[in-house]
């Protein structure tokens, strides 16, 4: 098996037993049934036992497996007619955004979403799905021309951030992903955006204001990627599994914070068991979602996207005007 | 032997007390982080927080920045009472709000209301990093936001002055949201027709420098303001190479087309109440 992770080692390893002994009893003439079969009931155990209670550290990493399936992974699957646009018609054209037009069942869309690598190279091109200010220009101009078609946008977040490097800064980075924002905000056309890997920071956030957010079970959402909270809050990036459990970034842990509106679920074990499979469970939470959204006029739609927002934050009134010591 | 006449006297160095290391001292004298003169510091603060040597402009508290632009009196604060919870149960974290409370003498890290500028009737949010390094927490967000709402309803001009080290971690992803939630209110009040306008103060960067601070009709900033989206250091270690010292400055945003303009404090004033002038007389309403 390719890309194994760590806390996946113990159901690796009694996989492997099982096919020895599987081997060797077809092998010789002693017939060990019996004891493949219990150790297939206890494969299963373990694996609903491993699969089921994953630690936030856990779904980090299967977020970040290196095979997991990317935006166009998932275009392939689950659109037809795909035609990828380029450029954003002010400085270049940034690999690590793709988007274009294409149909869902029938309709036409437009598709966005970051783009990694699967291999160093392809990663060194797409610069690992971190976009510049370009990458940003390139997904509010799609969106734009969708909105002036009455198309519905789709967006899938799969970025460990916005790229810190000195020209994203000279080119504007902050202006870009404010912008971004801002823009979504006003947008008349139903807006979805579905969370397939890491949803890094403003990176994320730049193709994320939509009317609803979906995010597959182990995929994950954060204002900073664990390293960098571990490294901010305690001067160690070492701690980043501890940073990963309390920043509550998980699927499950945004949408009881409000944020997410449904967690689709993943193939035992990670999208990257059965990108085909995968591509069909985040096809029928978008198809529902999709026709729910359909119903919304253009002002509803950005009411609704509006409300959805201002609702998400904790806070309370103090009695007194001020709660600190004069 | 004669070389012993040349022995210096042993220096001790000396380790400023907590108190000198402040921005301006409650002490009679104030010395500038950036020159280092030391100066009377009811001069300076006559002299809107600006060094008298150097120009430096040093970092203003929410409420002295208010009496540095409003119309005397005219102020009135909302959302006062706002403070926030422990979304995430982070360890200490209200412990640490209490303590910059004791210390700022306000409840969080935004100050927002309602005001008049040369008898123009606006409503501002001022944020104040010497609270938890104005960092955006649901608070921060929620109150811009109202005060955004706010404007809508008056339909007057929305100030924003920034001063945050971006999101406040210890609210994980609820304070990334705020970034939607006031972009997404100040979208709604621009299509409008609102007038948004932003000044950047030192320092202004990560998650408010990629929201509310860069989406003004009209983008300023104070003069030295360290204003960018990824921090310095992050961005050598990325891309191994040291960055030009400017970088990230006001100035290095000017030159780089992000900026209207740089404004000297003590232009503020004036620049801000024509901006508002302009739009709000005449126009393209009544002329």
């Amino acid at each position: 098996m390719v890309g194994e992770l760590e806390f996946e080692k113990p159901v690796v390893e009694l996989k492997k037993k099982i096919t020895e002994l599987k081997e060797f009893t077809s092998d010789s003439n002693m017939d060990l049934t019996d004891e493949i079969s219990k150790l297939e009931t206890r494969l299963q155990k373990l694996e609903n036992e491993i699969y089921s209670h994953l630690k936030p550290w856990d779904r980090v990493q299967i977020a970040r497996h290196p095979e997991r399936p990317t935006t166009l992974d998932y275009i392939e699957r689950i659109f037809t007619n795909f035609f990828e646009c380029h450029g954003d018609r002010y400085y270049g054209d940034d690999a690590a955004i793709v988007g274009g037009i294409a149909k869902y069942h029938g309709l036409p869309v437009t598709v966005i979403g970051h783009q990694r690598g699967k291999d160093t190279k392809e990663n060194i091109r797409r610069n690992f799905g971190m976009p510049h200010p370009e990458g940003y220009r390139k997904a509010l101009r799609l969106m734009k021309q969708a909105e002036k078609f009455g198309r519905p946008i789709i967006c899938f977040i799969d970025t460990k951030g916005a790229y810190p490097g000195k020209a994203a800064e000279e080119r504007g980075q902050s202006e870009a992903i404010a912008k971004n924002i801002f823009e979504m905000a006003g947008l008349t056309v139903p807006v979805i955006c579905i969370v397939i890997g890491e949803g890094g920071s403003g990176g994320a956030l730049a193709l994320g204001v939509g009317n609803q957010i979906h995010m597959l079970e182990n995929s994950t959402y954060s204002v900073i990627s664990p390293e960098g909270a571990a490294a901010l809050l305690w001067k160690d990036a070492g701690l980043a599994k501890k940073a990963a459990e309390s920043m509550k970034i998980t699927a499950p842990d945004l949408k009881e914070l409000g944020v997410v509106d449904e967690i689709i679920p993943e193939v035992r074990g990670g999208a990257h068991k059965d990108v085909a499979e995968q591509a069909a469970s985040i096809d029928t939470v978008l198809l529902q979602s999709l026709k729910e959204l359909r119903k919304l006029n253009k002002d509803e739609l950005v009411q609704q996207r509006y409300q959805k927002y201002k609702k998400i934050g904790q806070f309370t009134i103090a009695e007194e005007e001020f709660i600190g010591v004069q | 032997m004669l070389k012993d006449f040349f022995v210096k006297k042993k220096k001790y160095a000396s380790i400023p007390s907590e108190q000198a290391r402040q921005d301006v001292p409650e002490g009679i004298m104030s010395k500038c982080p950036n020159c280092k003169k030391i100066m009377y510091t009811k001069e300076l603060m006559k002299n809107d927080k600006i060094c008298m040597n150097c120009d430096y402009h040093y970092q203003m508290t929410a409420y002295e920045r208010i009496d540095s632009l409003l119309d005397e009196g005219s102020f009135i604060e909302l959302d006062k009472e706002m403070v926030s919870e422990n979304p995430l149960d982070f360890p200490d974290y209200l412990g640490k709000l209490k303590k910059d409370q004791d210390k700022t003498g306000i409840n969080e890290a935004v100050v927002t209301g309602e005001g008049t500028i040369e008898g123009n009737r606006i409503v501002l949010a001022i944020m104040d990093s010497s609270f938890r390094m104005g960092s955006m927490g649901s608070v921060v967000g929620e109150k811009i936001t109202r005060a955004v709402e706010k404007a809508m309803e008056l339909k007057v001009p929305f100030l924003i002055f920034t001063a945050s080290g971006g999101a406040r971690m210890q609210e994980g992803v609820l304070s990334l949201m705020q970034m939607a939630k006031t972009s997404s209110a100040l979208k709604l009040f621009s299509d409008q027709g609102g007038l948004i306008v932003s000044v950047m103060t030192h320092p202004t960067t990560g998650g408010v420098s990629a929201s509310f601070a860069s989406l003004g009709d009209f983008n300023f900033a104070e003069p030295g303001a360290l204003i960018g989206f990824a921090g310095r250091r992050i961005i050598e270690q990325t891309i191994r190479e040291e960055l030009p010292e400017d970088f990230q400055t006001a100035e290095f945003l000017l030159k780089h087309g992000q900026l209207d303009a740089v404004i000297h404090r003590q232009d503020l004033k004036d620049t801000l109440a024509n901006i508002v002038d302009i739009h709000m007389n005449g126009g393209a309403v009544n002329w």
